[in-house]
């Protein structure tokens, strides 16, 4: 019984031997201690392999009310001071961290809702900036032309192309909401100052 | 200066910026020479990351040259040329303390679920990335490698990420000689994940992927055994089937939160972002594997829940492992590999890229254009 390998207690042969892949693979086995690998055991305390030279670092300054995870005790003696929150997506920022802790699906919601309330704003405020934003240059769409567009998703039995026509809906869908709500009510306006 | 911002789903550009500043004592700015594209930026890029903020600068891939260190840095100068792995880290918390430095509690005040992270969102601490001139580099002692004087420049830049990551999901499988390893996704970490398979003595590799020039890539560069899964119907039979109707003793996840092979994961998490990724390549490893295998997840996932198909898991009796990569633990061995030429990382490198065509770099490296594999963004020399 050697084909039932599963059913039968044996381990199916390998179709190249050690020696064979040795041969064929640079490199093969040079790691084979399964005890010998970096991150084994998981686990390994060595506080002074670090390069550190603290106990616990000296805290950053903090310039404004940083937000942060229930689930900290504190602020984090470093911390990232990119983009602070700010306006209306900033306040749901906000009310993410200060409410709901990171094991909550509402604080994730909340987190991506003022993503994409800060995409519309920062875009409709860049439009009365000196760098108005341009969607053909950011999207960088126009390397279809250099970077064979065509031919890199024919040819091939790609499966991610069936959604490529998506991606524009996604960058271009909140402006075409945004254009039919203002065209409505600047219809309801004009209808009722009419009427 | 100058840096790669975020402006919306799909959308980047190179703005001006301010440079940034030393904001504690072991801070150092480093200038940077080399950046990369990884496809975890494509999740920041596709918008699936929460409190991914307008302006942000990505680019957790980087090497460049110290160009001002904070009063209590001690192990690096100005002028230096150094690499700086993916993780922010600070070197004593209980977690750095035992390794886990892609876990540490002192540097991401955004969440306790994930350490921190260059230029990968406030989720991962808030910190701009390496896609432009100049970066904030903390706990510059602790962090930040002199880049030996024989490495290049591009396989020390793939040493951030990319190799260390791949390496470290290899080891995550607990492979012993002879074992059966299927990496699912044959992109940088995928490919590395498959050479490094081979260099823990796996008796067979087998990469997983549908883009044809990525498993060219395997065969040549990791001299894995291939197949595209939009030519079988069921790949899981497949792997069923070229297994002995065993299975792997090994899968390895490398493709992530956008995986494709089915189109209702694939929009619901990287289009309508009803989950946080879509697990396809995942469930694919889980069903692959034998029983009492294991799975090593390297591909990223974003934090709200994905569907996962657990019970097999769980029936099966896996074991499933998975980390963010704590990069600078895989450092010493890694240079070794590469010295010894066991490993060449910048043979995958497709396209360099100035910075300021990073937007189209993005587009193309996203819509997988031109046999892109592992795109490199140059800011500025190195000396
Ligand atoms: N754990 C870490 O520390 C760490 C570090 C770096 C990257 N990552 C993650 O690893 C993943 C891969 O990164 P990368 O840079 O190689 O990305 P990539 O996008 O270049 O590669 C992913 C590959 O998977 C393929 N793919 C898609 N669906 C598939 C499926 N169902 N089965 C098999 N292949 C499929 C794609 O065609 C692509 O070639 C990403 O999720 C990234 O976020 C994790
Ligand atoms: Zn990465
Ligand atoms: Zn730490």
């Amino acid at each position: 019984m050697t084909d039932h390998y599963g059913y039968t207690a044996a381990k199916p042969p390998l179709r190249e031997s050690s020696e064979q892949l040795r041969a064929r693979v640079p490199g093969w086995g040079v790691d084979l201690d399964p005890q010998d690998r970096p991150s084994v055991p998981k686990l390994q305390l060595d506080p002074d392999a670090t390069g550190a030279h603290w106990e616990f670092p000296e805290r950053q300054p903090e310039h404004w009310p940083r937000e942060r995870s229930i689930e900290h005790q504190f602020l984090t003696p470093v911390f990232g001071t990119a983009q602070p929150p700010r306006g209306l997506s900033g306040a749901i920022r906000k009310l993410a961290y200060a409410r709901y802790s990171e094991g909550r699906a509402a604080h994730w919601l909340l987190l991506m809702a003022a993503d994409r309330v800060d995409t519309v704003g920062s875009t409709l405020t860049s439009l009365a900036s000196p760098h108005p934003d341009n969607l053909l240059a950011e999207t960088g769409v126009l390397s279809e032309f250099k970077a064979h567009g065509l031919r890199s998703r024919l040819g091939e039995r790609r499966t991610d192309v069936v959604h490529h026509p998506l991606d524009p809906i996604i960058v271009a869908g909140p402006w075409l909401l945004l254009g039919v709500v203002a065209y409505r009510t600047a219809k309801r306006v004009a209808s009722r100052l009419r009427g | 200066m100058k840096a790669m911002t975020y402006r919306g789903p799909y959308r980047v550009r190179v703005e001006e910026k301010d440079r940034p500043r030393i904001e504690h004592p072991n801070d150092a700015i480093v200038r940077v020479a080399l950046a990369a594209i990884c496809g975890s930026d494509l999740h920041l890029y596709h918008g699936m990351m929460p409190d991914t903020r307008v302006g942000h600068t990505f680019g957790h891939e980087f090497i460049g040259v110290v160009d001002e260190v904070g009063p209590s840095v001690e192990n690096l100068q100005v002028g230096d040329r150094v690499m700086v792995p993916f993780n922010v880290f600070c070197g004593t918390c209980f977690f750095c303390a035992r390794g886990l430095y892609s876990n540490c509690h002192n540097v991401n005040p955004n969440a306790t679920a994930v350490g921190g992270i260059y230029g990968y969102s406030h989720t991962t601490g808030g910190y701009d990335g390496g896609q432009a001139e100049f970066v904030r580099v903390p706990f510059a002692d602790v962090g930040p490698s002199k880049i030996p004087d024989w490495m290049e420049d591009e396989d020390a830049v793939l040493l951030t990420d990319a190799l260390a990551t791949g390496y470290f999901g290899a080891q995550l499988g607990d492979i012993v000689e002879g074992d059966v390893v299927i990496v699912f996704g044959s992109g940088p970490v995928g490919l590395f994940a498959a050479k490094s398979a081979w260099l823990m003595g796996a008796g067979r590799v087998i990469v997983i992927d549908h883009l044809e020039h990525r498993l060219e890539k395997a065969r040549t560069f990791a001299q894995a055994e291939t197949y595209n899964f939009t030519e079988h119907d069921d790949i899981v039979v497949k792997m069923k089937k070229i297994t002995d109707f065993l299975g792997a003793d090994v899968a390895i996840d490398a493709v992530g939160a956008e995986a494709d092979g089915n189109l209702i994961q694939h929009v619901t998490s990287a289009k309508l972002k009803l989950q946080g990724g879509s697990p396809v390549a995942l469930n694919w490893a889980i069903d692959s594997v034998r029983k009492g295998g294991t799975v090593s997840v390297m591909g990223a996932y974003g934090p709200l829940f994905s569907a996962v198909k657990f019970g097999d898991a769980m029936n099966k009796g896996l074991t499933l492992r998975m980390n963010q990569c704590p990069v600078k633990r895989q450092w010493p061995r890694l240079f070794e590999h590469v010295h010894n030429g066991h490993l060449k990382p910048s043979d995958i490198v497709t396209h360099r890229i100035p910075l300021e065509h990073i937007a189209e770099g993005y587009h193309m490296f996203s819509a997988k254009l031109d046999g892109m594999i592992k795109p490199l963004i140059t800011v500025s020399a190195t000396s």
